[in-house]
């Protein structure tokens, strides 16, 4: 196999709120191939934003982060805020849900571009004109020499993700997280996103996450999934297996909550309860006081990750077997 | 069969002014631009179409929340009553409004319990006890527990507060419920909750919802007929399932083939560019811009939505040549 690009190991981390402490992450293990595409599934609270804030040392200071995040064997945990910004934009990229909150609405976004690229590659005057041009070009935005002159509010928010997206390519990343990156743009624009993102993967060999509470927009865009659930990873495994053949309980109700857009149309089977609040998880498995199959040990001991067949983890005690899910159960939905 | 709310040709234009400043030009936006619509009892429209396309002020206009510039709502072949007259507000009990975001829509500082009781204070003589009798009654049909009476909203899940306004709006016995994305701000797992909710509730009590949504899937496991909108019109309309299953005005059929799915793919019609400024709504069929398909006679006359072979209504001019099945 080759090597990583990027693993995370046991990532924790902990948010200290007026004395009383949170674990938003709790031991994520993870790795991406260069050039691959994950995809990171989970509910509001999953920790799946929170996961990448903290890999890239973007949390405020009264996160603690325990744990490894290394790029290519070096570890950016703990590692001087130096070392960090020659990974921020120049390594890995990341792009967010409001575009329009991320660009400084008072610059141009020629300006915003030529910036990004004097930052993270070093170019000047007409050199970053010139590239900030192709770039715009890259990302399909037409008109591109009269857009470099318009200002953030002059876009709309599928033009400023665009935008987003070429300040992102501008330090030529290795990696892109993509964290909700079409959650606020409508269907059809959505759909000319992800496809330029396919493109420009295609293009460059370059690595994605892509952070989705949308099954849909991972299933189509990834070629492997990890889920998680009140801050831990629950399933891993490549798309086909994950959407095909989902073992974790969790994972399948997810999938069995999902409308359909074709075929016939029936009672969606919906998980009973809610997410637990951060502060106040549930010991042993997480998911046990939802779970329809849950046993006495599972309110016990977290279950272990387990290794379920080609490259498919999950970390249930209950090891539901392949082809049968245990919202098909008769009332387990209700 | 008569229908239980009748909208026809339904118009909201706004003056605005056209680009910066106190001396740019007046322009009209054409929010909703004759739009005609017929709810059944017991029976759920469902609103589709992207931001801007007029699917919310349609949900006002109906309400009357929003007077319209023209045209006219009929209930239960009644003319809508004028806003604020004792009719209207006796009207109001019968038809109720859903939004999207639950905390926005409840009060922060009162008990959930007595905020789905404050519909009886204003539309009922009713003793506090037997008001909240009926609250505890709403609640239980809604599942939420006794012991939520006294609960703050900022202490239910968002899940558990829609289902609080939910109760609330059935207090009142409607027959009709708009609900305005009433899903879309709940995570996954809730949202399936919340759509059996309230496929129960009309199966229970027989409500008709007319059900505002950009999320495709979720409209076609709750609707018998879905509405499509774009630019203030509808461009398509008819059954539910076989609307999704063979779209056939070319904007309805890129909106279908955007939505991301899990299992095999899709061919993709993929639009190039935004939807207009719908202060500038382009001439002839609003969609032309953006249409694969579109001819000189688009550019220049706006296609009328005229019913087609299986009784789906279509507004487009080039529905009935087989040339545009191929091309997709």
């Amino acid at each position: 196999m080759v090597a990583p690009l990027v693993a995370l190991r046991g990532l924790s981390v902990d948010f200290e709120n007026g004395g009383r402490s949170s674990r938003a992450v709790d031991g994520i293990s993870l790795e991406i191939a260069p050039g691959e595409a994950l995809g990171i599934v989970g509910e509001s609270g999953s920790g799946k934003s929170v996961t990448w804030l903290a890999a890239l040392g973007l949390l405020p200071g009264r996160a603690r982060v325990s744990g490894s995040v290394r790029l290519e064997g070096h570890e950016l945990v703990g590692a001087p805020a130096a070392t960090l910004e020659q990974v921020r934009g120049r390594r890995i990229a990341m792009i967010f849900q409001d575009p329009s909150s991320c660009l400084n609405p008072v610059h141009r976004i020629g300006w915003q571009l030529v910036e990004a690229l004097r930052l993270h590659r070093g170019l000047d005057g007409r050199a970053s004109q010139a590239e900030a041009l192709r770039l715009l070009d890259q990302v399909g935005i037409a008109d591109a020499r009269r857009r470099l002159h318009d200002y953030p509010h002059h876009l709309s928010g599928g033009l400023n993700q665009r935008v987003m997206i070429a300040m992102a390519l501008a330090g030529q990343p290795d990696l892109l997280v993509a964290d909700e990156p079409t959650t606020a743009l409508d269907a059809t624009i959505q759909a000319q996103i992800l496809a330029l993102l396919g493109g420009i993967r295609r293009d460059t060999g370059m690595a994605l996450v892509l952070i989705s509470h949308d099954l849909g927009v991972v299933a189509e865009n990834v070629d492997r999934v990890a889920v998680m659930y009140a801050g831990r990873l629950v399933e891993e495994a490549p798309g086909a297996d994950l959407f095909g053949a989902a073992r974790h309980p969790y994972t399948q109700g997810l999938l069995a909550a999902l409308p359909s857009l074709t075929g016939p149309r029936h009672r969606l089977a919906a998980i009973p309860g809610t997410v637990p609040d951060p502060w106040n998880v549930p010991a042993g498995c997480r998911f046990a006081p939802r779970c329809p199959v849950a046993e006495a040990r599972c309110a016990g001991t977290a279950p272990p990750a387990r290794s379920i067949g080609f490259r498919h983890v999950s970390a249930c005690h209950r090891q539901v077997e392949a082809g049968f899910s245990v919202w098909a159960l008769p009332r387990a939905a209700e | 069969m008569n229908a239980l709310l009748e909208a026809s040709d339904l118009r909201r234009h706004y003056q605005v002014r056209a680009g910066q400043g106190l001396l740019a030009a007046r322009a009209t936006l054409r929010a909703v631009d004759g739009v005609s619509l017929a709810l059944h009892a017991g029976r759920t429209l469902g609103l589709v179409g992207e931001s801007g396309c007029g699917k919310s002020t349609t949900g006002k206009l109906v309400l009357g929340l929003v007077p319209p510039s023209a045209g006219t709502v009929r209930y239960r072949g009644e003319a809508l009553p004028s806003v604020g007259t004792p009719a209207w507000r006796a009207l109001r009990r019968r038809i109720q409004m859903v939004y999207q975001d639950p905390l926005g829509a409840l009060d922060r500082r009162l008990p959930v319990g007595r905020q789905i009781e404050e519909p009886l204070a204003i539309h009922e003589e009713t003793t506090p006890a037997e008001r909240r009798e009926r609250a505890l009654a709403a609640m239980d049909s809604v599942g939420l527990q006794p012991h939520q009476y006294g609960r703050y909203p900022h202490e239910l899940s968002g899940g558990q507060r829609q289902r609080v306004v939910l109760a609330r709006a059935l207090m009142t016995g409607p027959d009709l419920l708009v609900c305005d994305e009433p899903i879309s701000a709940l995570d996954v797992s809730i949202q399936a909750q919340v759509v059996n909710l309230l496929l129960d509730l009309q199966e229970r009590l027989g409500i008709a919802y007319l059900f505002i949504s950009h999320d495709l899937k979720v409209v076609r496991q709750v609707s018998h007929d879905v509405a499509v909108m774009y630019l203030g019109r509808v461009v398509e309309q008819g059954e539910a399932e076989s609307l999704f299953a063979a779209p056939a005005h070319p904007y309805t059929r890129a909106l279908v083939s955007a939505i991301p799915t899990i299992g095999p793919r899709r061919e993709r019609l993929l639009l190039q560019g935004d939807p207009p400024n719908p202060v500038n709504v382009p001439p002839g069929c609003a969609f032309h811009t953006r249409c694969p398909f579109a001819t000189a006679e688009c550019r220049a006359e706006v296609p009328a939505l005229q019913p087609s072979a299986d009784g789906r209504l279509v507004a487009c001019h080039r529905i009935h040549e087989p040339a545009l099945k191929v091309a997709a």
